[in-house]
C-alpha cells in the first residue's frame, strides 16, 4: 500500500491557509449557525465531533503505524474520569465565589483547557505504560492484549470509589462547548495530518509496511509504535474529557470494548490510514444510528447488517486508504 | 480448606463450560487465522434454542435426562447450521482479503446475532426450565450438585469425542492437514471449503452444548449472554496456546478456577478483570500459551 495520495513536501504556507479557512469556519460556526440550531442538532454535532477526535487518533494507530489495538475505549474512559475528577474536585470549588461575567467565562475556559489537558496527559501517561510491554507483540496477540488493557482499565475505574464506582460519577461541570469541540478535532486532525506527512511519519508508515524491513533501515520500530500509541491515547483521552463535561455524568458502561470497536469500526469503514476516511465515516455513522431510529429496534440490526455488507462489498473502506482531493470534484484543479 | 474444595469444583463447573466453547474459537484460529468473535452469540443462541425446545416438548419428552439429551441434540444441530450459515455468507467471501477485514465482519455478525436475538427472543432474561431436580450430595468435605455432575459429564464426553473426530476420522486428519497449510492441503486434494465449513459446524455444536449447559447451570439466560463468557473462553484459548486444543480445555477449567477463586476471596466485583489480567500476563511472559510451542499451530 503506497501513500501515493499524500504529497511529501507540505509547505507551511498550505498549512496557514487551511488554519485561516478553519479559523472562519469555527467563527461562523459558533457564531451564526450554531445560535439558530435546536440542541439536539447541536448535541449530534458534538458527538460527531468527538468522535471524529477518537477515529482520527485511533486511525494513526491502527491505520498508519498498523498496530490493531481495540482499546481506545480505555484511554478515553481514562481521560474522561481525570478531566471529570479535576474539575470536579479542583476547578469547579474555585469557581463557587465568583459571579458570572467576562472573568467568570474565562476562568471557566482556562480551567476546561487544563482539566481536557490534564486527560490528555494521563491517558497518554497510561499509553506509555500500555504500549511499552504490549507493542513487542504483533497482530492478533496486540489486539487482545490492549482489549485486555482497556478492559481493566474500565474495572479499576468501577472499583475506585473516587470517582463514583458502580454509581457512576456525576456533577460534572456543563463545560463543553460546540465551539471547544470544533477546536480539539481540529487540533487532532491538524496534528495526526501533518505528524504523518513528517520524516516521524514516514518512519511510522514505514513500520506498518515491514516492521522488518523498517527495523533494517535502522528505525527503532518499537520507538515509533510507542509514540504513534501515546499520542492516539492523547487524543482519546481529550475526547473522553469532551464527553465528560457534555454528558455530565460518566459511568464504565459506556467504555466497555464495544466502544472501542465502534472506533475501529469509524477508522475501517472509512478507509485506514485516510484522515478524511475517517472523519467522513465517523460523520456519517455518528447521524445514521439517528435517521434509524424510525426503525426502533431494528435500528441496530440494520446497523451490524450495514457493516457486514459494508466489509463485504466494499473491504478496503470507503477511501481505501486515499486522502479526499479536490480534483475529485474540481476537474478544473490539478493535483 | 473446605471452602477451597468448594470453590474449586464449582470452578471446575464453569471451567468446562469455558472450555467447551474455547475449542470453537481455537479451532477456527487454528484453521483461519481469525478470532470468530460471533462465536460467543452462537453459544447464546444454543442456549436459546434449548430453551424453545424444552418448552415446546417438555409435555411429551418429559423432564429429565431424556429431555436434556433431546434439547442438546436439537441445539447443536441448529447451531451447527447457523455456524455453517455464518462461514458462508460472511467470512469466506473475505478469506483472502487482510485479516482485519475478516475481524471486524466477525464483529458486525456478532452485533447482528445480539440485536436480532432481542428482537425474536426479547431482551429481558428467560427463566431456562429446570430439565433436573437440582440435589446434591456430599463427597469427603466437598459438596457437588447432580447439574455439576452433568455439566462436567457432558463436557468430558464431547472434548472425547471431538479429540476421536480430530485424530482418528479423515475429516480430522484434513483440519489438522488445513491448520499447517491451505495450499498443500489443497494441492494433496482436500476440499478446503468443506474441511472449513466442517470445522465452523462443530464448534457452533460445541458451543450450543455449552449454552444449554449454562442454562442448566445458572437457569437464567439473555440475548448478551454471550459476550462476556465469550471473551473469556478466547482468553481462555489463548492461555492454552491458541489452535491447541487439549490447551483450549486447560485454559478454559483454569480460567473457570480463577474466576470463582476471585469471586470467593475477592471481591466479584472484579471478576471480569481476573480474566484480563490473566491475559495480560500470559500475553507478556508466554505469549505463545501454556501449551502452545511455537508460533506454528498444532492441534
Amino acid at each position: 500500500m503506497t501513500m501515493t495520495g499524500l504529497p511529501l513536501k507540505d509547505s507551511a504556507a498550505r498549512t496557514l491557509a487551511w488554519l485561516g479557512v478553519y479559523l472562519v469556519a469555527l467563527i461562523i460556526l459558533s457564531q451564526a449557525v450554531i445560535p439558530l440550531m435546536n440542541p439536539y442538532h447541536i448535541q449530534i454535532l458534538i458527538f460527531i465531533g468527538i468522535n471524529i477526535t477518537l477515529a482520527v487518533s485511533l486511525n494513526l494507530v491502527l491505520g498508519f503505524a498498523g498496530q490493531f489495538s481495540i482499546g481506545h475505549a480505555g484511554f478515553m474512559a481514562l481521560g474522561g474520569y481525570t478531566s471529570a475528577a479535576m474539575s470536579h474536585y479542583v476547578f469547579a470549588p474555585m469557581l463557587a465565589g465568583q459571579s458570572a461575567g467576562l472573568m467568570n467565562s474565562l476562568s471557566i475556559n482556562i480551567y476546561f483547557a487544563s482539566s481536557l489537558l490534564s486527560g490528555g496527559v494521563m491517558a497518554a501517561v497510561a499509553g506509555l505504560v500500555v504500549g511499552i510491554p504490549t507493542l513487542r507483540l504483533r497482530g492478533d496477540y496486540l489486539a487482545i492484549a490492549t482489549l485486555g488493557m482497556g478492559e481493566i482499565i474500565r474495572v479499576v475505574i468501577l472499583n475506585t470509589d473516587f470517582v463514583g464506582g458502580a454509581r457512576g460519577f456525576g456533577d460534572i461541570p456543563p463545560w463543553t462547548t460546540f465551539t471547544w469541540v470544533f477546536l480539539v478535532t481540529g487540533v487532532c486532525v491538524l496534528v495526526v495530518r501533518n505528524l504523518v506527512n513528517s520524516t516521524t511519519g514516514r518512519a511510522i508508515i514505514a513500520v506498518r509496511e515491514d516492521e522488518d524491513a523498517a527495523s533494517a533501515m535502522g528505525i527503532n520500530t518499537t520507538n515509533f509504535k510507542v509514540l504513534a500509541f501515546v499520542l492516539g491515547a492523547f487524543f482519546a483521552g481529550v475526547a473522553g474529557g469532551l464527553q465528560a463535561h457534555f454528558i455530565q455524568y460518566l459511568h464504565t458502561n459506556s467504555f466497555t470494548f464495544l466502544r472501542s470497536i465502534e472506533i475501529i469500526v469509524f477508522v475501517v469503514l472509512g478507509g485506514s490510514g485516510s484522515i478524511t476516511g475517517s472523519v467522513i465515516a465517523a460523520a456519517v455513522l455518528t447521524i445514521l444510528p439517528e435517521f434509524l431510529r424510525v426503525a426502533q429496534s431494528w435500528r441496530m440490526v440494520i446497523y451490524s447488517t450495514l457493516l457486514v455488507v459494508m466489509m463485504l462489498t466494499r473491504p478496503r473502506g470507503l477511501m481505501g486508504g486515499t486522502e479526499f482531493r479536490w480534483s475529485w470534484i474540481l476537474p478544473g484543479r490539478k493535483k | 480448606m473446605e471452602q477451597f474444595v468448594q470453590q474449586l469444583i464449582n470452578g471446575l463447573s464453569l471451567g468446562a463450560i469455558y472450555a467447551l466453547i474455547a475449542l470453537g474459537y481455537t479451532m477456527v484460529y487454528g484453521i483461519l487465522r481469525l478470532i470468530n468473535f460471533a462465536h460467543g452469540d452462537v453459544y447464546m443462541v444454543g442456549a436459546f434454542v434449548g430453551y424453545y425446545v424444552v418448552r415446546w416438548l417438555s409435555p411429551s419428552v418429559g423432564s429429565g435426562l431424556g429431555g436434556l439429551l433431546v434439547a442438546l441434540a436439537a441445539s447443536m444441530v441448529a447451531c451447527g447450521v447457523l455456524g455453517f450459515a455464518i462461514e458462508r455468507a460472511a467470512y469466506r467471501p473475505l478469506r483472502k482479503a487482510p485479516r482485519l477485514n475478516s475481524l471486524i465482519t466477525a464483529i458486525g455478525v456478532s452485533l447482528l446475532l445480539e440485536n436480532l436475538a432481542q428482537i425474536v427472543f426479547g431482551a429481558d432474561p428467560k427463566a431456562f426450565p429446570a430439565l433436573i431436580e437440582r440435589s446434591t450430595f456430599t463427597i469427603g468435605i466437598a459438596t457437588i450438585s447432580n447439574i455439576q455432575v452433568i455439566v462436567l459429564a457432558t463436557a468430558v464426553t464431547l472434548t472425547v469425542a471431538l479429540e476421536f473426530i480430530v485424530h482418528r476420522t479423515r475429516m480430522g486428519t484434513a483440519m489438522r492437514a488445513l491448520s499447517f497449510s491451505h495450499d498443500a492441503a489443497g494441492l494433496m486434494g482436500i476440499n478446503i471449503n468443506r474441511v472449513i465449513s466442517f470445522t465452523f459446524v462443530l464448534g457452533s455444536a460445541l458451543a450450543a452444548a455449552a449454552g444449554i449447559l449454562v442454562g442448566l447451570y445458572n437457569q437464567k439466560i439473555d440475548p448478551l449472554m454471550g459476550i462476556m463468557p465469550g471473551l473469556k473462553a478466547f482468553v481462555a484459548a489463548v492461555l492454552g496456546g491458541i489452535g491447541n486444543i487439549p490447551g483450549a480445555i486447560l485454559g478454559g477449567l483454569i480460567m473457570g478456577v480463577a474466576e470463582t477463586l476471585t469471586v470467593g476471596y475477592l471481591s466479584s466485583t472484579y471478576r471480569d478483570a481476573i480474566t484480563f489480567v490473566i491475559l495480560v500476563a500470559v500475553l507478556l511472559f508466554r505469549p505463545t500459551g501454556l501449551l502452545g510451542k511455537t508460533q506454528r499451530t498444532t492441534f
